[in-house]
């Protein structure tokens, strides 16, 4: 097995035990920290898709920051466990998991069907390219340069709104 | 430099919220300047937007589309937005929480909805709707004493960014289908990929994510109860610009096949979603006993109209939906308009039999929210008849009777509870004794709106020609 | 690149539906969001696949975009909770329901 192969499989199952730890863990606490298992092994595959730039913001943003946040919020609020996941309403959990597994098949058909790799011929000097700061950098201030100004609109209404929502007192 | 030129409106919306900012920071009377600023900040965005009406043309690297239709979008949301800040001043003081920041989140709420409007690149949808909705979400929650407004943010918050999963999830697949986030370019080559599964497949999770935005049927839960909890200013904004940006960005997205012949693939899924949100909604809110419910379920219907336009996937169907969308928007703020002055402190004075003795107690209000109510049930000559008479017709044309027939029968079971309304108005007697207070901003918000409600209905020629014309 | 895309894809679907599953069965608010951090997440490894498979960095820019707006959500997400638990201490989604659900 060549190293990306290697890699990809162990990144790929620590993404996905880890989602399902998040989805069936009763802890927050516990359920937060799988959350970022799961952002570092997306930023593991990233690499492997030669995506540096976003692997890096991936762990920045949200490892980083937006975990952060959530922990604090957790540590705040104190919310007590929940009970075990299939504890409580045992038939609708169920039902919930097998229609998701049954879109899962679906989905899954839909990929395979459509075989998006014989329409592609990755090229891997493209990919890597592709992945540079300079490249996105390149685009999100030339082409994207509209987007990138009502980003900066959406965090100024984001934390105009927390403000409000969250401020302790007014006046 | 020329291409600000284009964008004007969006510039002084810009402009405004970050002046208002300041206001609100350095001016201790900003309570009283605030509203009468941000309203002249939507007049000139909205005026400008109709000055340059003629002017197509697309700017910023193909991301943004100016004149037309856009702009007529623009016109409609800056106009209603500033009818829902003239109702607000009253409002607010009746729950004592006035903070500057509700007329910021107004103010960056339209700029979400009309670049939503004028998007020409998946990115710039995605851009306008979060930002929209992220004013949506706090707004919704601003009485923030009040559980009930907390609840309905925190619902409206959670099934939102749901909603948004699924969209930047189709956006993804859409993405790789066709290496190009541009709508031009999706527009141009949609036969080429019609039939790349996962290229739909892509599109009907965008479709569902927006299905989500203009309150259609399996995705209504959120409706009642956000109408319900959050003020009754933000839901007349919620219910009609946020309903029209999401249409807008419909259109857009699925222009190629709205307007290209024998590309209407998803002409079976608009007509269930179609039959589905009118019948459902006309019929549960005959149940209902609150005003703010029952006008959510009746907006859930009104989708279902709006979207038979989508099924019938023709230059006709496109311009229905855009007069029909203006005329709802001056309908759905008006009465929005008179059930928030008449609301009492403390949620008061919400349930329909409130209104009954209106016609006594206060004989202008239930005048106009009589003539409210006959163009919500869709009757001659106001301008819902119009709306839903255009969708009906671009339905028949599409060989779509049985989709105008199941309309009517909707319509007719609608009028129903809309003149329930008028009955208790003007021949019961009132039950409880409450007195209303005068709103005179209010009152002139209202006014506004119903005459344009008689306006589009006298002269719905004129615009619709305006429309169709731009439409193709 | 030896590996096929439609693994990457495959993946990013399970944990989209992961996301999903969270969201419908979870009742603790919080839980409930990070299961639609998850779903964002998993679109993000989709877009990240097709941009480096195709060699264009429309994607990458696009999970730039996808990671501003989960920033601007959660910040008032996180608030709108703090709202709620102000006001009823408690963030279960089956005990806040004066109105219907």
């Amino acid at each position: 097995m060549s190293l990306e192969i290697t890699l990809f499989v162990i990144f790929a199952l620590a993404a996905a035990v880890s989602a399902v730890m998040v989805v069936t863990r009763s802890n927050p606490v516990i359920a937060a920290l799988f959350l970022v298992v799961n952002f570092g092994s997306l930023a593991g595959l990233f690499l492997t898709l030669h995506a540096q730039f976003i692997a890096v913001t991936e762990i920045i943003v949200y490892a980083g920051a937006i975990m952060v946040l959530f922990l604090f919020v957790i540590m705040l609020i104190k919310p007590e466990n929940e009970q075990k996941f299939l504890a409580v309403n045992k038939k609708i959990k169920l039902t919930a998991v097998f229609l998701a597994a049954l879109i899962l098949v679906q989905i899954a058909y839909i990929i395979l069907f459509a075989n998006p790799s014989a329409r592609l011929n990755p090229d891997l000097n493209a990919s890597v390219q592709a992945g540079t700061i300079e490249s996105i950098g390149t685009l999100i201030f030339t082409k994207y340069i509209l987007p990138f100004e009502a980003a900066g609109y959406l965090l100024l209404a984001a934390t105009i709104g927390a403000l409000v929502l969250a401020k302790k007192k007014f006046e | 430099m020329n291409e600000f030129y284009y964008i004007i409106p969006f510039i002084i919306l810009a402009a405004g919220i970050l002046i208002s900012l300041v206001i609100e920071m350095y001016f201790t009377s900003s309570e009283k300047i605030l509203p009468w600023f941000s309203i002249l900040t939507f007049l000139a965005s909205g005026f400008s937007a109709l000055f340059l009406v003629n002017n197509v043309k697309v700017v910023f690297e193909n991301m943004l589309m100016s004149g037309g239709n856009v702009n007529f979008f623009i016109f409609i949301f800056n106009l209603g937005a500033a009818l829902v800040t003239l109702l607000s001043i009253d409002y607010i003081k009746k729950y004592h929480t006035y903070y500057g920041e509700y007329y910021i989140l107004l103010m960056s709420s339209v700029l979400g909805m009309s670049l939503m409007a004028g998007a020409k690149d998946l990115i710039v949808i995605f851009m306008g709707l979060e930002i929209m909705s992220v004013c949506f979400y706090a707004l919704a929650g601003i009485n923030r004493n009040k559980l009930k407004a907390n609840e309905a943010s925190l619902k409206y918050f959670l099934l939102g960014s749901f909603a948004t999963g699924f969209l930047v999830y189709g956006m993804a697949l859409v993405y790789g289908s066709m290496q190009n986030t541009s709508l031009e370019y999706l527009f141009l080559n949609f036969t080429k990929f019609n039939t790349n599964i996962l290229f739909l497949a892509g599109l009907l999770f965008i479709l569902f994510g927006l299905s989500f935005k203009i309150a259609a049927f399996p995705f209504h839960m959120w409706v009642p109860d956000v109408y319900q909890g959050s003020a009754t200013t933000v839901s007349a904004l919620m219910s009609t610009g946020g309903k029209a940006a999401a249409f807008s960005a419909i259109i857009v997205s699925f222009a190629s096949v709205l307007t290209v012949v024998n590309t209407n693939v998803f002409a079976p899924y608009f007509g269930a979603i179609a039959v589905f949100s009118m019948l459902f909604g006309s019929i549960v809110a005959i149940a209902q006993t609150d005003i703010k419910r029952m006008m959510a379920y009746s907006s859930i219907a009104h989708a279902g109209y709006m979207t038979i336009g989508l099924a019938s996937g023709n230059s006709y169907g496109v311009s229905g939906i855009i007069f029909y969308l203006a005329a709802y928007t001056f309908m759905n703020i008006g009465a929005f308009g008179i059930i928030s002055i008449v609301e009492g402190k403390n949620d008061t004075n919400l349930t329909i039999k409130s209104y009954a003795g209106l016609a006594n107690k206060k004989p202008i209000l239930a005048g106009l929210l009589a003539i409210i109510m006959f163009s919500l049930a869709g009757l001659p000559p106001f301008a819902g008849f119009f709306g839903k008479y255009y969708i009906f017709i671009a339905a028949v044309k599409a060989k779509l009777t049985w989709l105008a027939i199941v309309g009517v029968i909707s319509s007719a079971i609608s009028v129903y509870f809309y003149i329930r309304i008028i009955v208790l108005m003007y021949f019961k007697e009132s039950e409880e004794d409450f007195v209303i207070e005068n709103s005179n901003t209010g009152l002139l918000s209202v006014i506004i709106a119903v005459l344009f409600v008689i306006l589009l209905g006298i002269a719905p020629n004129s615009v619709i020609n305006l429309i169709s014309y731009f439409a193709k | 690149m030896t590996i096929p895309i439609e693994y990457y894809l495959i993946l990013s679907g399970f944990m989209f539906l992961t996301g999903v599953v969270g969201v419908l069965t979870r009742r603790n608010a919080i839980v409930v969001f990070m299961s639609i951090e998850l779903m964002l997440n998993s679109a993000d490894l989709t877009f990240v696949a097709f941009s480096s498979y195709l060699g264009n960095s429309i994607g990458q820019v696009f999970v730039f975009f996808v990671m501003t707006v989960a920033a601007a959500e959660a910040a008032v997400g996180l608030a709108i909770i703090i709202a709620v638990f102000r006001n009823k201490k408690t963030v279960n989604i089956d005990e806040i329901n004066i109105l219907k659900w």
